[in-house]
């Protein structure tokens, strides 16, 4: 290191160090920039808290009120899906932080320091989502666990809880986090393509949560053949412990949501390898 | 370890450092942000790009660094179209003038970010962050920066690759004067080392006590490719003289015989235009005139490169292609 004790830094003769792109650098920078941020670790703790507490917090209500609940409600509670309830609000913050993970960039001009780092461009787009989806799942994956063993622990009260060995538990649990961690790489493909933060929330919003209430007020025979199609019915077909009967298997409906995430990510690679940053 | 030695031991893997920009033109929309220009810019010095604001400077500064895409036209640094290196940290260090840094994250992490897509060690960020004297605040989220801070930060990120060319847009912005002396001092040293370096500024004094070169531009074109001692030796030819003469009326008729313009400036001084110095002391000297001073005026830089830019924003205008500033409407987002 004499070089750098004898000159500016800038000036190591022959370098001391040489480096280049490769897909694993890229993967450890967006590590980095992922949980450098104070929003990412706010929304994460959000999604945990929501993803672990609330299923826990539902059943502590429900045997509370046991003794209230008419014999058609008791029937047909469903001690899964009520431990796992979490994910509707875990969800929002996995998918505003999925659009941050790149909207955030846009905005703040970050995204020119990315894209002369990297200059092909879609090392950062796969980082970005290979990331993300990775700390994702893990985390709601552990959540889950908490809620269903809390929510189940509450529920032995009134002798509703399941194991994890019922039959549509494990599927259920394991499906719940593919499906918000889908969700989550949907609106990294939605920052990208929009590059606006307020834009791309707004149409993940619309697409999760507006969408299907719209296709309620349609004339019934219309909307019940589109239901089952809407990116928030398909994927949340495998978060479902007792298929409905209006909407598609849970492992085809799922596949269903991967594909139109698949289309809008290519869209993303696309537009991100041919516009100007 | 000399300089002679350094620039001895780098340079070869890294190219030939020349910047080749050749008949680039780059439309937004309505908008011809440049408009068919070529020049190149040499290693060993440090080269001035020099335009008014919304010349297309920093378009052109984005087209050579492959974030956006020209219209027509190649751009080539090293002999490679920056989309294509395999290190282009190693190959060219940028620093734009809208800080390309996200504010929520620490100037520590943000330069870290960066060196992990090369795999470059963390004392690297260390050395960088060291020379450009930010460690104090380099765990503080860049947010909270001053304008000189963050430019101290993306002069850092330029450098992290220890790259063998540098582009720094508008680097002196919000600098103190400590802080310029610094850059300037700095990017000196650079192209001493051999490196190519390229730097815009809307200042033409800036740029003539840093630069060697100059490529001017004007609503997207080119003006001018000239080294600054040619600019400046330009820019002074039609200098004016003023002379200081208890006489001043006798030498004013004196020198109006010769078909030189005389201005009164005030009472005994007088600027005259079209005769030297010289010229004027011999004519004083026959009509035994006494004179008090006599001082060449150089015309400022400043103004000279205002009237080589005035001129093209005339003809511009003249050839109607263009009402209002070709403004770089991309620099703004």
């Amino acid at each position: 290191m004499s070089a750098t004790e004898t000159l500016p830094a800038a000036a190591a003769p022959g370098r001391a160090f040489t480096g280049r792109v490769t897909q694993a650098h890229v993967l450890r920078s967006e590590w980095t920039k992922l949980w450098s941020l104070r929003s990412t670790r706010w929304s994460l703790l959000f999604a945990v808290v929501a993803m672990a507490g609330l299923g826990v917090l539902i059943a502590a209500v429900s045997m509370g009120r046991w003794s209230h609940l008419s014999p058609g409600d008791r029937a047909s509670f469903d001690s899964i899906d009520r431990s796992l309830g979490g994910y509707h609000l875990a969800q929002l913050a996995i998918g505003v932080l999925g659009v941050l993970v790149i909207s955030g960039e846009y905005s703040t001009g970050m995204i020119r320091s990315s894209l002369m780092a990297v200059p092909r461009r879609l090392p950062v787009l796969w980082a970005k989502i290979a990331v993300f989806a990775s700390v994702t799942f893990v985390l709601m994956l552990a959540s889950a666990f908490v809620a269903f063993f809390g929510a189940q622990a509450i529920l032995t009260e009134h002798h509703v809880n399941v194991t994890l060995g019922h039959p549509h538990a494990l599927r259920t649990l394991v499906g719940t986090v593919l499906f918000m961690t889908v969700t989550g790489v949907l609106c990294v493909a939605l920052g990208t393509i929009i590059r606006s933060t307020a834009g791309a929330i707004a149409t993940f919003a619309a697409l999760l949560f507006v969408l299907p209430g719209i296709v309620d007020i349609l004339p019934s025979e219309i909307g019940n053949s589109i239901n089952p199609y809407l990116p928030s019915n398909a994927g949340g077909a495998i978060a479902k412990a007792i298929p409905d009967p209006h909407t598609l298997s849970p492992w085809g409906g799922f596949a269903l949501y991967c594909s139109y995430t698949i289309v809008l990510l290519a869209i993303a690679a696309y537009l991100l390898v041919r516009r100007d940053a | 370890m000399v300089l002679q030695d350094v620039v001895a031991t780098r340079g070869k893997p890294y190219g030939d450092g020349v910047i080749e920009v050749r008949g680039v033109s780059k439309r937004y929309g309505e908008k011809l942000a440049v408009d068919d220009l070529t020049f190149s810019v040499a290693p060993g010095i440090v080269t001035g790009f020099l335009g008014p604001n919304g010349a297309g400077k920093s378009t052109t500064m984005r087209l050579i660094l492959g974030l956006d895409a020209p219209s027509s036209g190649t751009v080539r640094v090293n002999g490679c179209a920056y989309r294509n290196f395999e290190a282009p940290l190693h190959e060219v260090g940028a620093m734009l003038e809208a800080h390309a840094i996200h504010t929520g994250r620490s100037a520590y992490n943000h330069l870290l970010a960066l060196a992990q897509t090369h795999g470059l060690p963390r004392s690297r960020v260390d050395e960088v962050i060291e020379l450009v004297g930010l460690r104090e605040v380099a765990r503080k989220r860049v947010g909270g920066f001053s304008l000189g801070m963050g430019q101290r930060l993306g002069i850092a990120a330029a450098l992290l690759g220890d790259p063998g060319t540098v582009i720094l847009d508008e680097p002196a912005n919000g600098l103190d004067p400590e802080g310029i002396h610094w850059i300037r001092n700095l990017l000196k040293n650079l192209a001493a080392e051999g490196r190519t370096v390229f730097l815009s500024s809307h200042l033409m004094s800036e740029m003539a006590q840093t630069a060697e070169h100059l490529i001017v531009i004007g609503r997207g074109r080119l003006i001018a490719d000239t080294s600054v001692a040619e600019f400046v030796r330009r820019a002074s030819s039609d200098t004016n003289v003023r002379v200081r003469s208890p006489q001043a009326t006798e030498l004013r008729d004196a020198l109006a015989r010769r078909e030189a313009a005389v201005q009164s400036i005030e009472e005994g001084l007088l600027e005259v235009s079209g005769l030297t110095g010289e010229q004027i002391g011999k004519i004083a000297l026959e009509a035994r005139i006494v004179i008090s001073e006599l001082t060449p005026q150089q015309a400022s830089l400043e103004e000279a490169f205002m009237s080589l830019t005035g001129e093209s924003v005339e003809y511009r205008a003249n050839a109607g292609e263009q009402n209002e500033a070709t403004e770089n409407v991309r620099a703004v987002a």
